[in-house]
């Protein structure tokens, strides 16, 4: 057990590395940021200075190894454009993508548990049928596009929701069922056979035998034992949705991290695009640890398996 | 899981069919220029409202494009995308799946590291910087979301080696004198072969999506090329009132992407028994997480375990 933990806590760390030396490399390739922030007619000189002051000058690995001491101690630097810490401009836009994140995953639940243990228990009925096109759909379905039908829809045909911005409950409803479509769907299915599961198992048909009332079976007995790989998997999705918002915050001009890094490329804001993606990245690869190790402590076929 | 059934695919196998014919004739079936239209004829709705010209059945775009004729051809697109990008993946994922199966030991630890590596990034926010910093282009399009994908078949295929290694026929080979290379190719990989195809169907969808996405957000394909993805950002600004030019390519976008998901869900059943716990998108619905009913007895276990 404890070895399983230390190499994944390793592995992570790896990975986390991998991070960040791919997003520094590579945003110091993509052109020169002097070039976007000086007037055409700046001197060479001028360029030399900007270029030091933004200690663009040192040689790459000299950039990289500050870069990475740096933000050991959570220095990530200063915007390029705005001068202000780029921790500033993360710290205003993480609330929007976690609250995204969150409202996303509890809708997915919400939709997802009912729908899979009515398929479940009406199996072959016409809404398990229904409810096996919505999960076939869901996993075909480009997010991008949900989120423009959506919001043509119900934004400029119904006019129930506005089309994007932050603000009151109406503002989260679409984007939060454009990120929560596709899981919703897959949390319906792992419901649907983890009930299945349960409900064919011995201890359901001894209290039915008992003669416990139908729904008592079903709600007490059976969800409560069919739940733990589906909380299980609602944590890990709340973990990508992080990862992933960066779609969905753009469609639906929704304030938060993704948009930001989205935004920050075209300005060639390097500091900030290496911050964002470290921050999502590291929230993605230690919320996934998190669940690994949770799923192996609950579970004892793995436990054992990797001790 | 509900046994496979007999019957054939023929739903998503039609729609396939169609698909590769589409993009194959796409300039004998496209009746206007997918990149060059009539700024005079712009956003014409389809042919059946009011307004609508038999000349452009699903419309025009705000530059005077010809929609049906951009669907048409973007069909091209996606399929030569997802083709390349799966072939160049899969070759080097394949390769690298075996040599770390069959050879085990130091090798197998540390390719298995780099996979793990690549399996644990958080794809989208990846690619987006990828192709963002390097320039956005056909070629770097099918190379970024290549790089992203090679774990997922070195991880399965390694798996299905250190099976196949174990079996007698192997074991025989190697007595025989055969060298690694000859084992690996003659015997091993033949073996691997039904779990590459269904994998390799399996990642179209995820291909197809990815691309859609990188387009959306403009760091994918550029225009004017009749990308989906590329479509669709651009009728983004006209939802309102043209809401033809999002609609379509969507959809287009959506059935190739069910038809190849329920082609590979078909595989895997009937090639592949090994693989049912696969599904579509695997990456998102891991193996890992199943019904468990032992967890009840955590308690215990743990109390023996120590931890």
């Amino acid at each position: 057990m404890w070895r399983y933990l230390i190499g994944r806590a390793l592995q992570t760390l790896l990975s986390m590395l991998v991070v960040i030396s791919i997003v520094f490399f590579l945003t110091r390739l993509s052109g020169n940021p002097v070039h976007l922030l000086l007037d055409v007619n700046a001197s060479e000189r001028d360029q030399q200075i900007l270029m030091h002051h933004l200690g663009l000058d040192k040689p790459l690995p000299a950039q990289y190894g500050i870069y990475v001491m740096n933000m050991f101690v959570g220095d990530f630097g200063n915007s390029v454009l705005t001068r202000r810490p780029v921790t500033e401009h993360i710290w205003e836009r993480l609330p929007a993508t976690v609250e995204l994140g969150f409202v996303a995953m509890f809708l997915s639940v919400l939709i997802g548990v009912p729908l899979g243990m009515y398929s479940a228990v009406h199996r072959g009925s016409v809404l398990d049928s229904a409810a096996r096109v919505f999960a076939v759909l869901g996993q075909s379905m480009p997010a991008f596009w949900l989120g423009l039908m959506l919001i043509l829809i119900f934004a400029v045909v119904l006019g129930l929701f506005p089309a994007g911005g932050r603000g009151g409950v109406e503002n989260i409803v679409l984007p939060a069922f454009t990120l929560g479509y596709f899981t919703s769907a897959a949390i319906l299915r792992l419901t649907r056979s983890a009930m299945l599961e349960v409900l064919g198992s011995d201890y359901i048909k001894f209290a039915r035998l008992k003669g416990l009332h139908e729904q008592i079976v079903l709600w007490k007995h059976g969800l409560k034992n069919a739940l733990l790989p589906v909380v299980t998997f609602a944590v890990m999705l709340f973990v990508q949705f992080l990862g992933g918002a960066v779609v969905t915050e753009t469609v639906f001009a929704w304030p938060g991290l993704g948009r930001l890094i989205l935004e920050s490329i075209t300005t060639r804001d390097y500091p900030i695009v290496q911050a964002g993606v470290l921050v999502l990245s590291a929230l993605y690869l230690v919320g996934n640890l998190f669940v690994d190790v949770l799923y192996s402590y609950l579970n004892p076929r793995i436990r054992h398996a990797r001790a | 899981m509900p046994a496979p059934s007999r019957e054939l695919p023929w739903f998503p196998g039609a729609i396939l069919a169609a698909l590769v014919l589409t993009a194959v004739f796409a300039p004998y079936l496209a009746p206007q220029s997918p990149t060059e239209g009539d700024i005079t004829q712009k956003l014409i709705p389809p042919v059946w409202m009011e307004r609508g010209e038999g000349r452009h059945p699903l419309g025009t775009d705000r530059f005077g494009r010809d929609v049906l004729s951009r669907v048409i051809y973007g069909s091209r697109i996606s399929l030569v995308v997802s083709l390349l990008a799966i072939g160049l993946s899969g070759t080097f994922g394949t390769a690298l799946g075996l040599i770390s199966g069959y050879r085990g030991g130091f090798t197998d630890s540390l390719l298995m590291r780099f996979t793990d590596i690549g399996l644990s990034l958080p794809t989208i926010l990846i690619a987006v910087v990828l192709v963002a910093v390097s320039e956005p282009s056909f070629r770097n399009v099918v190379l970024v979301i290549s790089l992203l994908l090679w774990p997922r078949f070195a991880r399965q295929i390694r798996g299905e080696t250190l099976g196949i290694k174990e079996q007698d026929f192997v074991a025989l080979a190697v007595v025989a004198g055969r060298s690694s290379t000859w084992i690996i190719s003659r015997h091993i990989f033949p073996n691997v072969v039904p779990t590459l195809l269904v994998i390799s169907t399996l990642q179209v969808g995820y291909v197809i999506l990815l691309e859609g996405t990188l387009s959306f957000l403009g760091v994918g394909v550029p225009p004017p090329n009749p990308a989906w993805g590329l479509m669709i950002a651009d009728g983004r600004g006209f939802l309102a009132t043209a809401w033809w030019i999002t609609l379509f390519p969507g959809g287009a976008m959506l059935l190739t992407v069910l038809a190849v998901n329920l082609m590979g869900d078909w595989l895997r059943d009937h090639l592949d028994p090994k693989l049912r716990q696969l599904g579509s998108r695997a990456e998102t619905e891991p193996a890992a997480i199943e019904p468990v009913p032992e967890a009840r007895s955590r308690g215990a276990a743990a109390g023996a375990d120590g931890g």
